[in-house]
């Protein structure tokens, strides 16, 4: 084995734990942020006690799931019950390693990207994986053997795929205009101008669908308290539950960080370090999700599956055409 | 292929991780199963029938839906990379392409694929 590739997979494998820890305490502080700022958006004060202001409070929560007791009902898919969890959370995991956080660096003579792993057919590789959480919630819902699960876990899914589409359609003109599938090469090629400048729409159906991917409200309905009991994780306890809502915000982080990435610069940004920016940017796509959880209420079944099927998706096609004509008409 | 070494191991951690998780709950709950704990949740009462009921035929639709749609999103990928070099004639060829995929779309939502009543 020679020198230069120990190096490289050494210096890889510090870059994803350090992700990965940056995740898990992301994940860790957003939960706590967003009972935090939802208690102050409703004017009550959220979690106080555990520590000051309730900051140990995700943490006791996490203790508390780990000692409870793992409950696996009667008659249900054993084997897809146990992967169900693991095959949510594994994606949500994974999809961060094409996403770009930060300009070169030099340490110790090196030259370190700071992305995991630059592969040109980044964006494609989103997508692949992004797509295959679909399977635990499915997997979930089914194995449960419980109608509520059931119901949920196919909602889910049908939601899923019909935003799928019209997420995939809203980059288009992003990759139309940078010519490149790598992420990499779409942050340099916004030094200038952010795409968000030249594609509003785009960014506009992106952030629709992206909420709609991610079950988060007002699309929320495959968990709809009032009509579903929990949804897809009706059934499960302790760890498995925990492993969803991880899976959940997990998710969130990533399609905030591909708004960042496609639309917001990257880490593009004056004064202040790349990865900085980076971090702000995400922070506040991030804090638009809270925000609109605690304004908007749920929509109905039928008007999520018009809004994405009527409206999003002729659209997000009539934005490409646009850009392909501004673009041949420009030269 | 080198490239996506990373992505292995970032796999591989991601897999131990979510094992990792599985197993300490096992080890570290208390496990007391008793009969009514083990039945699915049905608002308290008995379970009525079987879970895996049939459930509307809209979802069919909609996946069989989302297979046509989203092979042709797949052709508009590469598509969207050579733009830049395609000019004119890639206009004039996705004019074309999504003229097609327009009459598909306005023919299913005609023949009611997209409603919900």
């Amino acid at each position: 084995m020679d020198k230069e590739f120990f190096i490289y997979v050494l210096i890889s494998c510090i870059k994803i734990l350090i992700v990965f820890g940056v995740i898990q305490f992301m994940i860790i502080s957003m939960i706590w942020i967003e009972r935090k700022v939802m208690a102050h958006m409703q004017v009550r004060l959220g979690p106080m006690r555990v520590g000051p202001h309730g900051l140990l409070q995700p943490i006791a929560d996490g203790i508390k799931l780990l000692f409870k007791e793992d409950i696996i009902p009667e008659r249900a898919d054993k084997l897809l019950f146990v992967l169900a969890p693991a095959m949510s959370l594994v994606p949500a995991l994974i999809t961060f390693a094409v996403i770009p956080f930060g300009d070169k660096v030099q340490i110790f003579g090196y030259s370190v990207d700071l992305v995991i792993t630059d592969i040109n057919i980044g964006f494609l590789y989103i997508f692949a994986v992004g797509s295959l959480g679909i399977y635990g919630i499915v997997m979930a819902g089914w194995a449960s053997n419980n109608k509520y699960s059931l119901l949920g876990g196919i909602r889910a899914s049908a939601q899923m795929i019909s935003y799928e589409l019209t997420l995939g359609i809203s980059l288009i003109g992003v990759i139309m205009l940078t010519g490149s599938l790598s992420l990499v090469d779409i942050v340099n090629a916004q030094a200038k101008l952010w795409n968000i400048v030249l594609q509003p729409v785009g960014f506009f159906i992106y952030a629709i669908s992206a909420l709609a991917e991610v079950n988060r409200t007002p699309f929320d309905l495959p968990e709809a308290e009032s009509e579903l009991v929990a949804g897809y994780h009706t059934e499960y306890s302790s760890m498995k539950f925990a492993m969803f809502f991880m899976a959940e915000y997990a998710n969130m982080i990533t399609v905030s960080a591909i708004a960042v990435t496609f639309f917001l610069g990257g880490w593009q940004g004056p004064f202040l370090p790349p990865v900085a920016w980076f971090m702000i940017k995400l922070s506040c796509c991030l804090f638009c999700f809270i925000w609109l959880r605690s304004t908007y209420p749920r929509l109905r079944y039928d008007q999520l599956m018009h809004l994405g099927w009527k409206f999003l998706l002729p659209l997000s096609l009539l934005n490409i055409l646009i850009t392909g004509l501004v673009m041949v008409l420009k030269g | 292929m080198v490239q996506y070494l990373p992505i292995l191991i970032l796999l591989i951690l991601a897999f131990g991780f979510a094992i990792t998780n599985i197993v300490l709950s096992v080890l570290l709950g208390t496990q007391k199963p008793t009969p009514e704990k083990l039945t699915p949740y049905e608002c308290g009462i008995d379970p009525v029938g079987s879970a895996h009921e049939r459930f509307s035929v809209k979802f069919y639709l909609i996946a069989m839906l989302f297979v046509i749609f989203d092979i042709e999103v797949v052709f508009l990928y590469p598509w969207a990379v050579a733009f830049q070099s395609l000019k004119l004639f890639g206009f004039i060829e996705i004019l074309i392409f999504v003229g097609i995929f327009l009459i598909c779309y306005f023919y299913i939502w005609k023949r009611g694929g997209l409603e919900w009543e």
